[in-house]
């Protein structure tokens, strides 16, 4: 039980480390912020099906601050932290195209600090704390080679973001002002005796349109394009990737199902949202010539299949919901990783100018169609099963036109992708192209290791893994307000 | 000629120790008074930036470089991790107040109430530190008269770190 | 009553981001939806005629627990300050290097980012 806090003072000692000591050493910052991540990783395999509360500083609940771990969180835990090993592995070759490495890394480190420390809290206020710790840090990092564009669209991001952070705190001081307690058990416990009022109703409205400018859901989604086509490579995998799941949509969950418990009126607002997002995502990346913009665009399509899936309330929406989460999460920034190195290979990110790429850089080229299977749902990749799991929960729960959405959407992620293998990597090569080379090992490795996860974890459906991994999320997002008496109940 | 006029040179002299003191007293006294770590580390960095308006920023730089502010963010830092660490392999819990329940101090002295005097002077240095930062890398842009009308242009962007 | 003031000091926050074009007024908006926040949540913990919630010597922690304003709060606020200025120190820093590369702070030049 004292590994909890590991989770968040080991990155956060580290990311003080890295400027004090590398003045001296110039290959320091990268050799530290790998073995961390490495480490993290470790860690977090290690607390699979485990449960348990741990009170920091001794004081008992509800007084003092404490950090929870069951089912969703080790999901989530895991799923954050391999994709920050790839991330961090692929940087070392990239981002010799910037200027200060160093601070690079110390920004990503703080940004993976408020990543784990919103899926551990059991407490409202820390939660907005570590949140706004995750979202600074990735604030700087989209600014960070200072070009026009990227000052332009982190700016724009900025100004969104400090938005959404205030509506959180409005949200946060009505509750407290209602219910008297910030700890989210005795929150949940006082509303489940006393029922919705009017002031607890304002603050349901508050959370939803703060957590969803985080996530991205249509109509908050103005951001996202600029803010990730303008970062580094491996900074829009991560933003991309887990930043928007973290911060967004675990977020909605804790709120919406633990805390207020599901009603028929917040489940309509999440399906209609998540409808919206995915319908609208698809079709404003039909027209998309930039190839980090496209994917951008696709991932705003995405989070709206997984918001659908768990707004539907039924054990297999929730489950189609989580698991679509967890591999959009690998397949989304495999797919960024790769547009990054056809960047660094080429110097553009305009597909028409690209083609044929297939023959000179094969690695990449395999990958990228890996993912794009996986993102377009074709048997037996991972996207395929998740897909299919929502398709089949809608029905199940009589919304047969949402369903039909869905599928369209799908056929319509298929087109966009078919798009963007012929025209950059199946075509002629050009003239131009004829002595490119493929990129550096690492970033290959990171690459590969991405895919792999890809092809194999449609096997989590099988059950001996399923009860071990998936199941106990499952559980924890059906009990809803049973969460409060599991945990003041230790 | 480079800073204010002899009077509030004069001045700012006579004053920037008592303001110093008056933010190092905050911040010891923050266990039984209103104040603590931040607020006394925000009063302790005005007093160096009163005397970069008075003096101008070469002077202030050469007492308390970039570098050195720099090393004193991290080290201030890692102080509180240290502090909060000690905790969980000492006390048996992560920030468990371990000298309080080993050494209690008589109630409303300076000297009790733990470790909490130590953090609150964490994090004045931290905070004090990065103020100070902020304040000399934002002050890069100055204000001249070029051809008749006011312009503005940059001095000293690119420094050593 | 005292909260609808704060909601009316938080609008006009929000209408300082939407409607304005220089990009310095928008940060002073955000700034003014800050404060709003800030005054809201320390308003939620105020009693009628209490105390401050600073204990001296020989005071009767019974009679203290029923006079004070709750302190929750005020610590809340200070956290949320703190946060607050790092935040408008990254958005100054930003608009000042949009200021170099455009020489022009007005917001409907600086578009070249569409589709």
């Amino acid at each position: 039980m004292n590994i909890i806090p590991l989770f968040i003072v080991l990155p956060l000692t580290v990311a003080f480390i890295i400027p004090m000591i590398s003045r001296k050493f110039i290959k320091l910052p990268d050799v530290l912020g790998n073995l961390t991540t490495l480490t993290l990783v470790f860690l977090s395999v290690s607390v699979i099906g485990k449960t348990g509360v741990y009170m920091i500083g001794g004081w008992k609940m509800p007084l003092g601050i404490n950090m929870v771990i069951d089912g969703l969180s080790v999901l989530m835990l895991v799923t954050i932290n391999v994709v920050a090993f790839a991330s961090t592995l692929y940087s070392v070759d990239y981002m010799k195209m910037y200027t200060s490495k160093l601070r690079y890394y110390s920004l990503f480190l703080l940004m993976l600090t408020g990543m784990n420390g919103v899926v551990l809290t059991g407490d409202l206020f820390n939660l907005y704390v570590f949140l706004e710790i995750a979202s600074i840090a990735s604030y700087a990092l989209v600014g960070f080679g200072c070009e026009y564009d990227e000052l332009e669209a982190a700016f724009k991001y900025l100004v969104l973001g400090i938005v959404a952070s205030s509506f959180i705190l409005f949200g946060i001081a009505v509750i407290y002002g209602s219910v008297g307690s910030l700890n989210m058990a005795q929150i949940s416990e006082v509303i489940k005796q006393r029922g919705m009022n009017n002031a607890l109703l304002f603050a349901a409205a508050l959370f939803l349109m703060g957590f969803g400018l985080k996530a991205a859901l249509v109509p908050f989604h103005a951001w996202l394009p600029d803010a990730h086509s303008s970062a580094p490579a491996p900074i829009s995998a991560m933003l991309s990737g887990v930043l928007i799941k973290t911060l967004g949509i675990y977020t909605i969950i804790r709120v919406v199902y633990n805390i207020f418990g599901i009603s028929e009126r917040l489940s309509l607002i999440l399906m209609i949202m998540g409808t919206l997002s995915m319908v609208i995502g698809v079709l404003l990346a039909l027209g998309q010539w930039d190839f980090k913009r496209l994917l951008a665009y696709h991932s705003i399509s995405q989070v709206g299949y997984v918001i659908l899936g768990i707004g539907l309330g039924t054990p297999l929406g929730i489950l189609g919901g989580l698991f679509h989460l967890i591999n959009h999460s690998v397949f989304k920034a495999l797919l960024f990783l790769n547009a990054g190195s056809v960047e660094y290979a080429t110097g553009t990110r305009q597909m028409e100018e690209m083609g044929g790429l297939s023959e000179k850089m094969p690695v990449t080229a395999t990958t990228s169609l890996i993912a794009s299977m996986s993102i377009a749902g074709i048997p037996p990749f991972n996207g395929f099963w998740s897909k299919l799991i929502i398709i089949a929960a809608c029905i199940q729960a009589g919304h047969p036109v949402l369903a039909l959405l869905a599928v369209i959407a799908s056929i319509l992620t298929l087109a966009s992708f078919m798009k963007v293998q012929k025209y950059v990597f199946f075509e002629k090569l050009k003239e131009k192209w004829n002595d490119i080379r493929e990129v550096p090992l690492l970033m290959c490795v990171a690459m590969v290791i991405l895919s792999v996860l890809c092809v194999f974890m449609g096997l989590l459906l099988i059950p001996a893994a399923w009860n071990s991994f998936l199941n106990p999320a499952v559980q924890v997002v059906l009990e809803g307000t049973g969460y409060a008496l599991r945990v003041l109940g230790q | 000629m480079i800073g204010m006029t002899l009077i509030v040179k004069t001045i700012a002299q006579w004053i920037k120790s008592f303001i110093f003191l008056y933010g190092v007293y905050i911040t010891l006294y923050g266990h039984l008074t209103p104040g603590g770590g931040f607020a006394g580390g925000v009063i302790m960095v005005c007093s160096f930036i009163l005397l970069t308006l008075a003096f101008g920023k070469k002077k202030v730089l050469s007492k308390l470089s970039k570098a050195l502010a720099s090393e004193l963010d991290s080290i201030g830092s890692l102080i509180f991790l240290a502090i909060a660490t000690l905790g969980m392999s000492i006390g048996g819990v992560f920030f468990g107040n371990f000298i309080q329940k080993n050494i209690p101090g008589r109630e409303f002295a300076l000297l009790s109430a733990g470790m909490i005097p130590l953090c609150n002077i964490a994090i004045a240095i931290k905070v004090g530190s990065s103020l100070f930062m902020v304040f000399i890398i934002l002050a890069v842009l100055r204000v001249v008269e070029k051809e008749g009308r006011l312009e503005m242009i940059q001095t000293e962007m690119r420094e050593d770190e | 009553m005292i909260y609808a003031l704060c909601l009316i000091l938080f609008l006009i926050g929000l209408y300082g981001v939407l409607v304005k074009k220089n990009i310095i007024k928008i940060v002073i908006g955000l700034i003014i939806m800050d404060y709003a926040i800030n005054l809201f949540l320390l308003l939620v913990g105020y009693k009628k005629n209490g105390i401050p919630p600073i204990i001296s010597k020989g005071d009767d922690i019974a009679e203290f627990a029923r006079n004070s304003v709750d302190p929750l709060p005020q610590a809340l606020v200070l956290t949320s300050i703190v946060i607050g200025l790092g935040v408008i120190a990254l958005m100054v820093a930003i608009a000042i290097r949009l200021y170099e590369r455009n020489g022009t702070f007005d917001i409907t030049k600086m578009r070249r980012l569409k589709g």
